[in-house]
């Protein structure tokens, strides 16, 4: 074989790679597993307490949150269906931290895709979001997350022995608390 | 070796291409159009910090024209410029100032948007991030007219991702062009906001 067309093959097979790479990460599917991301500990205390994470930590894994079911939102302070949303979001925190049932076993949290810290931060005061929002401002976790369109939800459900599945992941609004919340017991087997 | 060239290129322009990233509202549906990885910066300002900004009319989506002199000795104002309408980063970035309006209003400024969009298309995609308190200005035509004022006219026709802020004496006081590819932090103009009224 001529030295050029071993140098072409080689060139192909990268174009080839590199082409899949770009086609990029599928969202994340339902039976599925959480993509391998970390998060900072939140600096709130009242938020460390509410996941559960120890603060002699730096970054944990979603699975790690002391939950029977977490719930991640996918949004942005720039998106105006999530900004439209997060009052409807709001309702389904309180209806679940109200209700001495659900409290304990499901936990919200929001990663803010390119959002900065200071734009998260902005938006959690804006709304009285009394959740942890993570940001995630070079779009790494949403990039994880398949670029999904916001806002996204995915409902995990982490099991005793510290395994995990994914079994809600849908794009759109919440729109209406009491039956989202009702879909979520329902998918999650409560 | 002009062969290999061009292997190289596409694999370069697919190697960004895969790396380039943005976040999208729902809002839009699939009505965005990604234009892919663009040269960062294709302008040079025009306009100097410290020194009066240059004044302009521009037709806005209400109706009214919009002078930048009507704000003289009432209001800070706030430009943003932003290169296209129906594209990814610009698409989630107004609506993103349409929630921030507390920090225009604390700092006594307010805000005008400009594409060199005309006002159909203006009209058709602002509609889609809900209701915004600030003028939207067209500087369809001449093509790019205040843009190019400014030195953030592309070679493409398009604006760059621009922010400027005069102050009330109609001073230039903050002047910041972002990678058309990225959406600016809003800690950096709450920044310099603040930093207006403690000057």
């Amino acid at each position: 074989m001529k030295k050029t067309s071993v140098v072409s093959w080689v060139l192909i097979l990268l174009l080839l790679s590199i082409g899949l790479l770009s086609a990029g990460i599928a969202p994340p599917k339902e039976g599925g597993m959480l993509p391998e991301i970390t998060l900072s500990v939140p600096e709130v205390p009242a938020h460390q307490n509410y996941l559960g994470i120890t603060k002699n930590k730096k970054t944990f894994r979603i699975p790690e949150i002391k939950a029977e079911v977490v719930l991640i939102e996918i949004f942005s302070m720039y998106c105006p269906y999530c900004q439209k949303d997060a009052p409807v979001v709001n309702e389904l925190y309180n209806k679940i931290a109200q209700d001495e049932k659900l409290k304990n076993k499901i936990k919200l949290i929001g990663i803010g895709a390119g959002n900065s810290p200071f734009e998260v931060d902005f938006f959690q005061k804006t709304y009285d979001v009394n959740f942890p929002l993570f940001p995630d401002s070079d779009f790494s976790i949403h990039k994880m997350f398949g670029e999904v369109r916001t806002p996204y939800f995915i409902g995990v459900k982490i099991n005793k022995d510290g395994t995990h599945s994914i079994f809600y992941s849908e794009r759109g609004a919440i729109e209406d608390a009491p039956k989202f919340l009702n879909l979520i017991l329902s998918k999650a087997g409560f | 070796m002009r062969k290999y060239s061009k292997i190289f290129l596409t694999l370069f322009v697919l190697f960004f291409i895969s790396t380039y990233a943005f976040g999208l509202s729902d809002a839009f549906k699939k009505n965005i159009y990604n234009p892919g990885q663009l040269k960062p910066i294709d302008s040079k300002l025009k306009v100097k910090v410290g020194e009066k900004a240059p004044d302009f009319t521009l037709p806005s989506l209400s109706g009214e024209k919009i002078s930048l002199s009507q704000f003289k000795g009432k209001k800070n104002v706030v430009i943003s410029f932003v290169p296209a309408a129906w594209t990814p980063v610009c698409s989630d970035q107004w609506p993103g100032y349409n929630l921030a309006k507390v920090i225009f209003d604390k700092n006594g400024a307010v805000l005008l948007g400009i594409t060199v969009d005309n006002i159909p298309t203006l009209y058709a995609w602002t509609n889609q991030m809900g209701d915004l308190w600030f003028p939207v200005l067209s500087d369809f035509w001449p093509h790019g007219k205040v843009a190019k004022m400014f030195g953030v006219l592309r070679s493409d026709g398009v604006a760059e991702r621009a922010l400027f802020i005069i102050d009330k004496n109609g001073i230039l006081r903050y002047a910041h062009v972002s990678d058309i590819n990225k959406r600016p932090d809003l800690k950096d103009l709450a920044t310099a906001l603040e930093k207006l009224n403690k000057d």
